[in-house]
């Protein structure tokens, strides 16, 4: 057992006092900040750009809501005040890769800060990790922790439809060495977990069923020992599913970033 | 006598065209009416939309059953439509055939023709069945009322009965034509079998001849002025509505620009607000708000449903129905149009505001659409005028922004706790 190893977490104002300026800018978001659940996949995260040794920092205490759910619920004035904010401290930065864990902020960021001034490349984790398989930057070992395992991956919808990515987070799992097992409805047609559109932060409308049933039914279908996510507001909405729909067999929800750490036993 | 006909045909030309146009006039001021967006960028992916999605109809091959029923009737619009050309041109000339000169190319039409007609029967009758035996699902709903329904039946009827005008007057002509010794112009394979039924009176026949021509031509021009009261528009729409669909990311919505300015002048009080335009408002609460673009998806929306049974939301029970949305959009414009002046909005009286919260923004809705339909950007403004203009959002999301504002995050938690994540991270492995 080799000994643990504390990560010291760069902070994007220090490397500025001494005029760095890192490859890439992770952006945690807030579920990745404050969601118990989130935060060990924002740890995991961290585990691999550690072990990957690029040049990476965060915003820390300077990050804020990238306003997702305030535009998505209307709320216009307080999204572009946040954006303008957010752009002005990424800019003064002279930020130009942001790295993201979550769809929201990533398609937010990428196609809606543009417009208010922020133009930055915009990498979704998954992209990311799949670039650094391609690039041979990320050796996945040889060891057997899904050999045969049956994953099945939910779409996020910003990743998915809004912002067409489908592939990479498909490619991370295969690289695995897992068993790849499609839900009927994925891809373009993959079905919402019911968080979007800032659903996260209200009960839902009156209905015959809660959306992140009927996602977590369709999953659970599949034969699935893991039902892997690329979003933390899909891990919440199918954790909490999957102990309606099937407490017995309790079916862990996982998010790419931590079916790699653990392949890599980081 | 011979001077008759043709000017009846010029007569119904002009009238129906003049009526045509005078409805397409209502509509297209109805689209203009609609607030500015700029859909002029990137001409190449929209020429690419139209032609994959409107004239490919790749869309609808999402679901290929009733594509490949709908691509008979539209390929048998197409080509049947070409003849018609050659129809009038005789009927204006008082020749006969007069595409004739075309050679084998003529002979393919008129052969193709005929197939395709009685595939068109076909393919209504199937699709008669669907609506109102079979009955599938999505043409079902609260906003698929008998109106509705009633028009999805008259267009199946009207199709059926045009096919039949075209089918009996080819039978006509060739069995008139083997009456004489003249060689037949064009191919009529299926005509040639049944045309013996109309028996050999030269006066009859030329009378059925007669009857069909007519029958066919008054039907189409009935046809295209029934067209702009109907579903059926999206025959004419889907191509401009393919064109002028978003280029970006399906994700992004847009960032008004008189909020712009309001956050600008927030963050810097030195910064001069320009005047607004007069009726503007944050978000939309009428049509007149909405975008030239969201009204013209309602005049093209065909009612198929594919978008609200992919609505997660509809699917699981809630009020919402994307179709819904966008027939509303359709029906104000309409009622402003007939000179609706009671006190209604779209917002309220149309929409109400459990329908729109009940939206995840998911976009399957767009994604579903054969004819690049938007639901979101309408179902956004609308939250946006609850929102902005009249603080009417749930009670729970206003917590979500003041923890926003606040805090920086949508949960009640200090922005001070921030980074606490980031406290105690190890790892088993380093670089090796």
């Amino acid at each position: 057992m080799p000994e643990k190893k504390k990560i010291k977490v760069p902070v994007m104002a220090d490397l500025a006092a001494t005029q760095q300026l890192p490859e890439i800018l992770f952006w945690v978001g807030c579920a990745g900040s404050f969601d118990d659940r989130y935060l060990r996949v924002t740890q995991d995260i961290v585990r691999i750009l550690d072990y990957i040794g690029i040049s990476w920092a965060v915003l820390g205490p300077e990050e804020s809501c990238s306003g997702d759910p305030a535009k998505r619920a209307g709320n216009e004035f307080l999204f572009q005040f946040q954006a303008l904010q957010n752009i002005s401290i990424l800019n003064a930065y002279g930020i130009r890769k942001i790295l993201t864990a979550c769809p929201h902020c990533f398609n937010t960021i990428k196609n809606e800060y543009p417009e208010l001034g922020g133009n930055y490349e915009v990498l979704h984790h998954s992209q990311f990790i799949q670039q650094l398989i391609d690039e041979g930057k990320l050796r996945l070992s040889d060891n057997e922790t899904y050999k045969g395992k049956k994953i099945t991956f939910h779409d996020s919808c910003y990743l998915g439809r809004a912002n067409e990515v489908y592939e990479a987070p498909r490619q991370v799992i295969e690289a695995l060495d897992a068993n790849l097992v499609e839900m009927k409805r994925c891809k373009q047609n993959g079905l919402c977990c019911g968080a979007g559109g800032a659903q996260m932060f209200k009960e839902p409308e009156k209905g015959n069923q809660d959306i992140n049933i009927a996602r977590t039914e369709e999953a659970v279908n599949t034969g699935a020992e893991i039902i892997a996510a690329g979003c933390p507001f899909c891990m919440t909405m199918l954790t909490d599913g999957i102990k309606r729909v099937s407490p017995e067999k309790n079916i862990p929800v996982m998010d790419i970033a931590e079916l790699v750490a653990r392949k890599l036993d980081l | 006598m011979e001077f008759i006909e043709p000017i009846l045909l010029l007569l119904l030309i002009v009238t129906a065209v003049w009526m045509f146009s005078r409805r397409a006039k209502g509509i297209l001021g109805s689209i203009y009416s609609g607030r500015p967006l700029n859909r002029n960028d990137n001409p190449g992916k929209r020429l690419n939309n139209l032609l994959l999605v409107a004239l490919g109809q790749r869309k609808m091959f999402q679901r290929v059953v009733p594509a490949l029923l709908h691509a008979f009737i539209y390929v048998g619009f197409l080509l049947i439509n070409i003849e018609v050309i050659g129809m009038i041109l005789d009927g204006l000339t008082g020749n006969h055939h007069t595409l004739s000169f075309w050679g084998a190319g003529y002979r393919f039409l008129t052969a193709s023709n005929e197939v395709l007609a009685f595939l068109v029967i076909f393919v209504c009758i199937l699709l008669l069945w669907r609506r109102n035996i079979s009955k599938v699902t999505r043409f079902s709903g609260e906003e698929m009322q008998l109106p509705q329904k009633r028009d999805a039946n008259i267009i199946l009827y009207i199709e059926i009965v045009l096919m039949i005008g075209l089918i009996v007057m080819n039978m006509a002509n060739v069995q008139l034509n083997s009456l004489s010794t003249e060689t037949l112009t064009g191919s009529y394979p299926i005509s040639s079998i049944l045309s013996g039924v109309l028996g050999t009176q030269p006066a009859t026949l030329h009378l059925i001849e007669r009857i069909g021509y007519w029958f066919h031509l008054i039907g189409i021009f009935a046809f295209l002025n029934y067209l702009p009261f109907s579903k059926h528009l999206h025959i004419l729409m889907a191509f401009p509505n393919t064109y002028f669909f978003k280029t970006e990311s399906v994700g992004k919505l847009t960032s008004p620009l008189n909020v712009t300015h309001e956050v600008n002048a927030m963050l810097d009080p030195s910064y001069i607000v320009p005047p607004a335009p007069e009726g503007m408002s944050f978000g939309a609460k009428d049509v007149a708000q909405l975008s030239w673009k969201t009204l013209m998806d309602g005049f093209t929306c065909t009612e198929c449903g594919r978008c609200t049974s992919a609505c997660p939301a509809n699917i699981t029970g809630k009020r919402l129905s994307p179709r819904k949305i966008i027939m509303n959009i359709r029906d104000r414009q309409e009622a402003i149009l007939a000179g609706s002046e009671e006190n209604i909005t779209l917002l309220g009286d149309y929409i109400s505001a459990e329908e729109l919260w009940a939206c995840t923004t998911c976009n399957a809705c767009v994604q579903e659409c054969p004819v690049n339909i938007d639901p979101v950007a309408p179902i956004l403004e609308l939250r946006r005028y609850l929102v902005m203009e009249q603080s009417a959002a749930p009670n729970s999301l206003n917590a979500m922004f003041t923890n926003i504002e606040n805090n920086g995050s949508p949960w009640a938690i200090p922005a001070a706790d921030r980074f606490n994540w980031a406290q105690e991270i190890e790892t088993n492995q380093t670089r090796n």
